[in-house]
């Protein structure tokens, strides 16, 4: 027998729309385009295996015109793990709708406020460098003068934190 | 002897998981129960080292098939020590887990399901190191991901949901691709057996070599996290609860790295990705090591720090010489134990901190000198201060790419200087920070002394815009004066940094608890483990040159298979 060009373009054509959806931020489209790549691999197993043949059974035909048998057992071995996998993948998805009503890929929210934070921690600032306006309130820079504000309010002992 | 001992490192932990299923009911029937099995994984694996050490490698057939034809474990001195450091770490990390289960009562976590989960995932890591075909490998792989995937969403909380739904896809993408590289590398060889495809991917045209060792590799650059395949990690690993976190940063990338290793010797001897693999790390050290600089979370720092040193074992593999391959597999079997060991200690500072943010912790020095001691040593030992043993592997690495002399393996070490350096940097910021500085300078609490002092401004201000009540009214009395009174005092004192003395303030130190001795204990067994693997760091040293020896005639391995006769 001759091999076919079908297995191939169905191959081609599973990878390509699973790994477009695979891309897409809902998680149920993730799933789906998770078990099309499977899919699309298994068939790629199964061509390695050459062009069709009989059944790999002892006694029913002669071993030369047997399929090769190993690329059947990886397969079935593939199939069992995807969807073990896809199992799993669907009880995330559920979990994840049942406690956010959305099944959406999540913001990594740290990262977000890493990238988002201008130059050093806040600690590490300089206060002389800011314009006076933008110190952080009650800063040691201007602690004197609030403090004089504070000794009207609270009765403190003047200059208890000029040092 | 060798072909009973060689299936248990697999065999021990699958029986003790369904063993462990079997008596969920009773939690420390279970715990004891798998502390055993793994001690047995441990001790097996100590006996498969030293015979591989003695008679270097050797081979078992499972289910007595013919060789080409079964499955074949094979032992050679890299996965044996594989195994002895991947054993002894997940034994710790056990013990450490057991310690917080009884701690916490088993709360919230369903420890039913940890023990036996755990045991599956330290099966799929034994199996990925003894596999002696390409399928085996795979099937490795995916037990100890089915594995980490329950354990990293233990509990099912909404942010382990959200980390755990990327790594499952990200490492589910790199296993299609591997599953894909296997059916290339059985159509294009006939085999999936190690040691034959040794011999018969050679005989391949080259395009299809560079085709076939591509895919492999970015199928076990995703897993090992080697840039830019990388991204994932951070985003998922510090969501888990401590000890899982520990043993993933531990395992389960480094079996990413020996798969690499093994595709780089024993399958793709030329070396016709080498320049790729080599800039690949310098991006993986530099870039991982930034993101881990800017973090201000300890966990987070702690996973890019991980991915930093990732790009050293990746650097020395690229060299393809017997002097970066020993540093590659001496830098495995130490950031292996230092990583795991420094994830276990930031589990501690959470427990007595209540938090992994350094910015909110401070005065963990004080408070707790032997926490301050557990984290200061693996810290250094990760920085590669002399004479630990990160310093060693450092070195050794260094040496290999100063003795290669190429351009790309002279920016490779000054590279490596500077990732080592920022390392420096970002450990030292945690333990200024989180340790070091006193617990009323910590600014969460000085903030809230400040927002007190502000709240009296404010309200003088707007008295001052109204009627106007000058005799005072505004003014609080009482208790809440005198809090008033010491959180300007205290805040004044962060100010100037003086007056060390003041009383802390009401609740800024909280009634601490006191950390489980089995917790304590067991990072603290991982701390010396560390420190002694600079002791042994000679005769260890010695072994990895050995095994990398080995890796690089491959006669050994693939001799170890099939006889010394003919290989078919």
């Amino acid at each position: 027998m001759t091999p076919t060009i079908v297995l191939p373009v169905m191959i081609g054509g599973l990878y390509a729309a699973g790994v477009y959806l695979l891309l897409d931020r809902s998680l149920t489209r993730v799933l789906l385009g998770f078990l099309l790549l499977g899919n699309a691999t298994n068939l790629l197993l199964l061509s390695t295996g050459g062009p069709a043949g009989l059944a790999p059974i002892l006694g029913y035909s002669e071993p030369e015109a047997f399929n090769d048998p190993l690329p059947q057992a990886l397969i079935l071995t593939a199939i069992v793990i995807t969807f073990g996998v896809a199992a799993f993948l669907l009880a995330m998805i559920h979990r994840s709708w049942r406690l956010a009503r959305n099944e959406a890929v999540g913001t990594d929210e740290e990262d977000r406020r890493v990238a988002a934070r201008r130059g050093t921690d806040a600690d590490e600032l300089d206060p002389d460098d800011l314009a006076p306006e933008d110190r952080a309130a009650m800063h040691a820079d201007s602690r004197a003068a609030d403090a004089d504000e504070l000794v009207d309010d609270v009765g403190l002992p003047t200059g208890s934190g000029a040092r | 002897m060798i072909d009973v001992l060689a299936p248990l490192p697999v065999l021990l932990p699958l029986l003790g998981a369904a063993g462990a299923l079997l008596v969920s009911g009773h939690p420390t029937f279970q715990r004891t129960l798998s502390t055993v099995v793994l001690t047995a994984v441990l001790a097996v694996s100590v006996v498969l080292l030293i015979m591989a050490d003695a008679d270097g490698a050797s081979a078992v057939s499972v289910g007595g098939w013919p060789v080409p034809l079964g499955i074949v474990l094979v032992v050679d001195r890299l996965s044996a020590l594989m195994l002895v450091v991947a054993s002894t770490v997940a034994l710790g990390v056990l013990l450490f887990a057991v310690g917080q289960g009884s701690a916490d009562g088993d709360e919230g976590t369903p420890v039913s399901i940890f023990h036996p989960t755990f045991l599956v995932l330290v099966a799929g890591v034994g199996n990925a190191f003894l596999a002696g075909d390409l399928f085996n490998l795979y099937v490795g792989f995916e037990i100890l991901l089915m594995a980490s995937y329950v354990l990293l969403t233990l509990g099912g909380t909404a942010a382990r949901i959200r980390g755990g739904i990327t790594y499952i896809v990200v490492s589910l993408t790199s296993s299609l691709v591997f599953l894909a590289a296997i059916g290339l590398v059985y159509a294009a060889t006939g085999t999936v057996n190690l040691a034959q495809l040794a011999v018969r991917l050679g005989e391949l045209p080259e395009g299809t070599q560079v085709l076939l060792q591509s895919m492999l590799l970015i199928a076990f650059g995703i897993k090992a996290a080697v840039f830019p395949l990388s991204a994932w990690l951070p985003d998922s690993y510090p969501t888990a609860p401590a000890p899982v976190t520990a043993v993933f940063a531990g395992l389960l990338t480094k079996v990413g790295v020996y798969a690499i290793i093994r595709t780089q010797t024993l399958l793709f001897p030329g070396g016709a990705l080498d320049d790729l693999l080599l800039w690949a790390a310098l991006a993986t050290m530099l870039v991982g090591i930034l993101g881990a600089v800017a973090q201000s979370d300890l966990r987070r720092m702690l996973s890019f720090t991980l991915v930093s040193h990732i790009g050293y074992m990746v650097f020395g593999i690229a060299l393809g010489t017997a002097a970066g391959l020993a540093g590659a597999v001496f830098y495995v079997a130490h950031h292996i134990a230092i990583q795991t060991t420094l994830f276990l200690v930031a589990g501690l500072v959470e427990r007595q901190g209540g938090t992994t943010s350094i910015n909110k912790l401070g005065g963990l020095a004080r408070r707790s000198p032997l926490l301050a001691v557990l984290f200061f040593v693996p810290a250094m030992n990760l920085a590669g201060i002399p004479p630990l043993s990160g310093f060693i592997g450092k070195l050794g690495l260094l040496q290999a790419g100063v003795a290669d002399g190429s351009a790309g393996a002279s920016t490779l070490v000054a590279g490596g200087v500077l990732t080592s350096l920022l390392t420096l940097l970002a450990v030292a910021r945690v333990w200024t920070r989180a340790f070091w500085r006193s617990p009323n300078q910590s600014p969460a609490e000085d903030t809230a002394g400040a927002a007190a002092a502000d709240a009296v401004l404010r309200r003088r201000a707007g008295s001052a815009d109204g009627a106007g009540s000058p005799d005072g009214t505004s003014s609080p009395d009482g208790p809440a004066r005198t809090a008033l009174q010491d959180a300007w005092r205290r805040h004044t004192a962060v100010a100037t940094a003086s007056e060390p003395d003041l009383p802390p303030a009401a609740g800024a130190v909280r009634a601490l608890r006191p950390l489980p001795r089995t917790m304590v204990g067991a990072t603290a067994a991982l701390v010396a483990l560390t420190v002694a693997l600079t002791g042994l760091a000679g005769p260890l040293y010695g072994l990895a040159d050995r095994a990398s020896t080995d890796l690089l005639e491959r006669t050994p391995y693939v001799s170890s298979v099939f006889g010394e006769g003919e290989v078919p």
